[in-house]
């Protein structure tokens, strides 16, 4: 039988775990679990589920609300009722979370139209953040990562198929098997792909790893049981981390590359980076921080190590390159959308943008390629490929996509994300690389229980806990509200006095090589941009 | 009786068979300052808040006045983080994950036997009291064996925590003369408990007192008297809560033959509804001694810093604004999110447990009683609004069906 635990939810209160033992395991808060357990576990399984308390285990990934879990009847907007538009052809375009999510969301809104969900992989939909933990470390088997019952949803299921072109004039979706598939709405949500080390002979080398699909982890899983002596991580961001707390978990010998100064640097700053780097070293990771990997180094077609800036070198027969990803916009070129290396551009509403900047009226954007405005964030457009945002954004985009005007929904969650490593759970709530400043206002980051708080000219924009989830609530409602920064002191598990730091973020960074637009014409009805995409290497 | 605020009516006693409209009117205001200082929050969205309020405290010490001479000893449900999290991790170490994820599982045979013996013991007896009978043993039991206390004392401790339980009341009034009761009482249980670990410490066994008194990790263990604390705090909370679970449960389901028809037809519905149980009758009603320790500005009021807060879990569970329809009793309401069990860094410590001990127990009386009806209804209630549920309650049956293993 097929489970799931919404993590973005879950608070650690570890409830499955007593009575789901051979399923669900938590450390302080940090749970992992077993997707697709034996079926003598179903009883177990329909306790665990029943008793969370916040409602975060589902076995049926279709049915399940989760903006806002009140089972009390949401008010609309408007006083009308909904016209909703539940005929016609919608298609969308990518079958993982975001999009396979969306193809439930829209029968459950009561679509009753044709429905065609278009996957360049050949699985059903599956889970991608066991991929970096519970498969890698043997505790579940690759296969057993798949999505409850989603699959079931009725709809033309194409697998295999990349999309590799969208006419929008004629409202047709172009298959790399050369069919054209007609829609009067479509979905865009394929996603991203993980970045390839740039030198391809270095990256064709036996023991080169990037970890995205499930294959990948599968190959990789195989790589770690066959105990090589040494495993190099090139990145260290959260994927990379995982992945040496995998490594250490198994007693492998790990060393980890990272350009910047520490750990999670571009996702948390320097100063919670710089204790993700004590975790690490306190775990046995041979750490390397301010430094990158120059060559990889092969003998017969196999690595065996690789040449660092600093001008030492490394041996090891694994290497697994965790250098982030790449937004799979590439089939969108020539479309007239705004989509290039930031994503593709749409409203709150999940519309996409053209590259005049104009809303669409029939093409929706959802998951790890959207990019939206965040009123939250003075507007500014943000892609976040965060687990939470691809559900909570398909959701929004499915119900918009059946729905009139007055009845649509904006996108306006503050972003959640958590990541589980060595043995701790790290969540984060908000934008923490908007921030000028940040302060641990409960705990302690020495005993690596603590909540930080980021603030941007002197309101609060993000927390960061780790082993705290259950407090993150209440600075959501603190980012929400716009509340100042710092926060007040005059609460539990307060240390002594709070003093703010410089959050010692990243500059935040701006595309500019991916695509240069040109504006032409001058009579108003005239004027149009134009994306000017360089070559694809 | 008009003169008695609407706070002061639902913890008269003689509303205790039905304070659900009371608690309807309470909702009205959602955080409601009554005359003696005291904030009453009642509506489901402010209790979350609250529960996951950094700025509340469980620490009455943290109160700008108290009433009463506080307890000088606070197990860790009266104390916040970081020492909270610590004493309640040395406490989890012992009967739950990472380091003991079985110890509640595997007490489910233990469990069965239990209600197998006790329901096979009223075969022929035709009328009984659930409450004495069936509700107040199991948990007892349970509790006993797993913190390693002998059953044979149950005579001695049941008398103390039951003392304990009734000085258990919200609001200030009265609160000084509760408390040195309740001090009184709890001396006399602790002196009891510190025997025991005493004992456990010199021959340590498989319980839950042997492993607070020898366990010591990076981050020590417990000192003896936290040890007492938190046996004190297990034992109460194990024995006098779950009993409540389990008549709620009964008397629910006798109230609605066609739920009995429903759960019989298909046992496997005893798990969401014992989820539902606890949203609708709740074993606890109140949390009752938490402080603001700032201003914290809620639903349009500012409870200031230093004044005691009580938090009403059983209102804010029927909050039509969380569920629709809240006073109907639906066992496959999903999703069930409910204040049962409280929320946060407080969350009830033996959930697990008390929910297996109503699973098992409500359904193997749902299965196996023949006809079962009740004598009186409403039953007579404990004087407790904290701690809700029937002092005895009464039914009538035709026999009991023989226990099938499954």
């Amino acid at each position: 039988m097929r489970v799931i635990v919404d993590l973005t939810r879950c608070q650690g209160y570890g409830q499955c775990a007593y009575l789901a033992p051979d399923v669900f395991t938590v450390g302080d808060e940090a749970l992992l679990y077993d997707l697709d357990p034996a079926d003598e576990q179903r009883e177990h399984i329909l306790r665990a589920a029943a008793a969370c308390p916040v409602q975060a285990i589902h076995l049926d990934w279709t049915q399940t609300r989760r903006v806002g879990q009140s089972s009390a009847e949401r008010p609309s907007y408007e006083e009308a009722p909904a016209a909703k538009m539940t005929d016609g052809h919608i298609v969308i375009v990518g079958a993982s979370l975001a999009g396979a999510r969306a193809a439930g969301v829209l029968r459950r809104e009561g679509f009753a139209g044709t429905l065609t969900v278009i996957g360049d992989e050949s699985h059903e939909p599956y889970d991608r953040p066991p991929l970096s933990k519970q498969v890698l470390t043997g505790q579940v088997p690759s296969g057993h990562t798949m999505l409850p019952r989603l699959r079931e949803v009725e709809a033309e299921w194409i697998a295999g198929t990349p999309a590799t072109g969208l006419d929008v004039a004629s409202k047709r979706v172009h298959l790399a098997d050369g069919r054209e598939i007609g829609f009067d709405r479509v979905l865009l949500a394929t996603g991203t792909r993980a970045r390839p080390w740039p030198n391809e002979a270095e990256a064709a080398l036996e023991g080169v790893h990037t970890l995205r699909t499930l294959e990948d982890a599968a190959r990789l899983r195989q790589a770690l049981a066959a105990r090589p002596r040494r495993v190099l991580v090139l990145g260290a961001g959260f994927t990379g981390s995982e992945l040496a707390s995998v490594c250490r978990e198994l007693d492998l010998p790990v060393t980890v590359v990272e350009r910047g100064p520490a750990p999670l640097v571009s996702a948390l700053g320097a100063v919670i980076g710089g204790v993700a780097a004590q975790m690490h070293r306190d775990h046995g990771v041979d750490l390397r921080c301010d430094t990158t990997v120059t060559a990889l180094e092969g003998d017969g077609g196999r690595l065996r190590g690789a040449r660092l800036s600093d001008g030492s070198t490394v041996e090891a027969d694994v290497a697994v390159v965790a250098l982030g990803s790449i937004r799979n916009v590439e089939w969108l070129h020539g479309s007239g959308l705004a989509a290039g290396v930031w994503g593709v551009a749409c409203d709150a509403g999940c519309r996409a943008v053209d590259t005049n900047g104009l809303v669409t009226d029939d093409i929706f954007v959802a998951g790890d390629i959207a990019r939206f405005p965040h009123p939250l964030y003075q507007y500014q457009f943000m892609t976040l490929e965060h687990w939470g945002n691809a559900v909570a954004q398909a959701e929004i985009a499915a119900h918009n996509m059946v729905s009139d005007q007055a009845h649509r929904w904006p996108h306006l969650s503050v972003p959640v994300f958590w990541s589980t490593q060595f043995g701790v759970n790290i969540k984060s709530v908000g934008v923490p690389t908007l921030a000028d400043e940040l302060v641990v206002a409960q705990g302690s980051t020495d005993e690596r229980r603590f909540v930080a708080v980021y603030g941007y000219r002197g309101r609060i924009t993000a927390a960061v806990t780790f082993d705290q989830g259950m407090w993150l609530e209440y600075y959501q409602g603190l980012i929400e509200r716009a509340a100042p920064f710092p926060p007040v002191t005059r609460h539990v598990d307060r240390r002594e006095a709070p003093r703010p730091v410089p959050a010692q973020v990243p500059d935040r960074m701006v595309a500019t090589a991916g695509a240069t637009v040109v504006v032409t014409g001058h009579d108003p009805a005239e004027r149009r941009a134009t994306l000017v995409h360089p070559p694809q290497r | 009786m008009s003169s008695q605020s609407l706070f002061e009516r639902i913890l008269d006693p003689s509303g205790r068979a039905d304070p659900y409209p009371l608690y309807e009117r309470l909702r009205e205001t959602p955080v409601a300052r009554q005359e003696d200082g005291t904030y009453v929050v009642s509506t489901y969205r402010e209790i979350v808040a609250l529960l996951h309020d950094p700025r509340i405290s469980s620490d009455r010490r943290n109160l700008a006045v108290a009433a009463e001479a506080l307890d000088q000893n606070p197990s860790f449900i009266g104390l916040d983080p970081p020492e909270h999290d610590r004493l309640r991790r040395l406490a989890v170490r012992h009967f739950g994950p990472p380091h003991s994820p079985r110890v509640v599982e595997e007490l489910r045979p233990a469990m069965l036997e239990i209600t197998t013996r006790l329901i096979d013991g009223i075969a022929d007896r035709g009328r009984v009291d659930l409450v004495d009978e069936v509700a107040y043993p199991l948990p007892v039991a349970m509790i006993c064996r797993l913190l390693g206390v002998p059953e044979e004392d149950e005579p001695r401790f049941h008398a103390w925590t039951e003392k304990l339980v009734e000085t258990l009341i919200p609001g200030e009034e009265g609160r000084a003369e509760r408390e040195r009761e309740r001090q009184d009482v709890a001396n006399e249980l602790r002196g009891y408990l510190a025997g025991l670990a005493e004992e456990h410490g010199r021959q340590p066994g498989q319980d839950l007192l042997s492993g607070f008194v020898t366990y010591r990790g990076p981050e020590g263990g417990m000192t003896p008297q936290e040890v007492v604390s938190t046996a004190v705090l297990l034992l109460i909370a194990g024995h006098e809560t779950t009993i409540n679970l389990i008549a709620n449960g009964m008397l629910t389901f006798l109230r609605r033959p066609d739920l009995l028809e429903r759960l019989r037809a298909d046992p496997g519905l005893i798990v969401p509804a014992v989820e539902e149980l606890l949203r609708y009758e709740p074993p606890v009603h109140f949390l009752s001694s938490r402080v603001a320790l700032d201003d914290i500005t809620i639903a349009g009021v500012t409870i200031p810093a230093g004044a005691p807060v009580v938090l009403a879990l059983a209102a804010g569970s029927r909050d039509p604004a969380h569920v629709s329809d809240p006073g109907r009793f639906d066992p496959c309401r999903l999703p069930n999110e409910h204040l049962g069990f409280g929320g946060g860094v407080h969350y009830c410590f033996g959930a697990p447990l008390a929910r297996l001990e109503g699973q098992i127990m409500l359904a193997e009386l749902v299965r196996r009683l023949r006809a079962p009806r009740l004598v009186t209804d409403p039953p007579p209630y404990r004087p407790s609004p904290v701690l809700r549920g029937p002092r005895h309650l009464l039914i009538q049956y035709d026999g009991v069906e023989p226990y099938l293993p499954t």
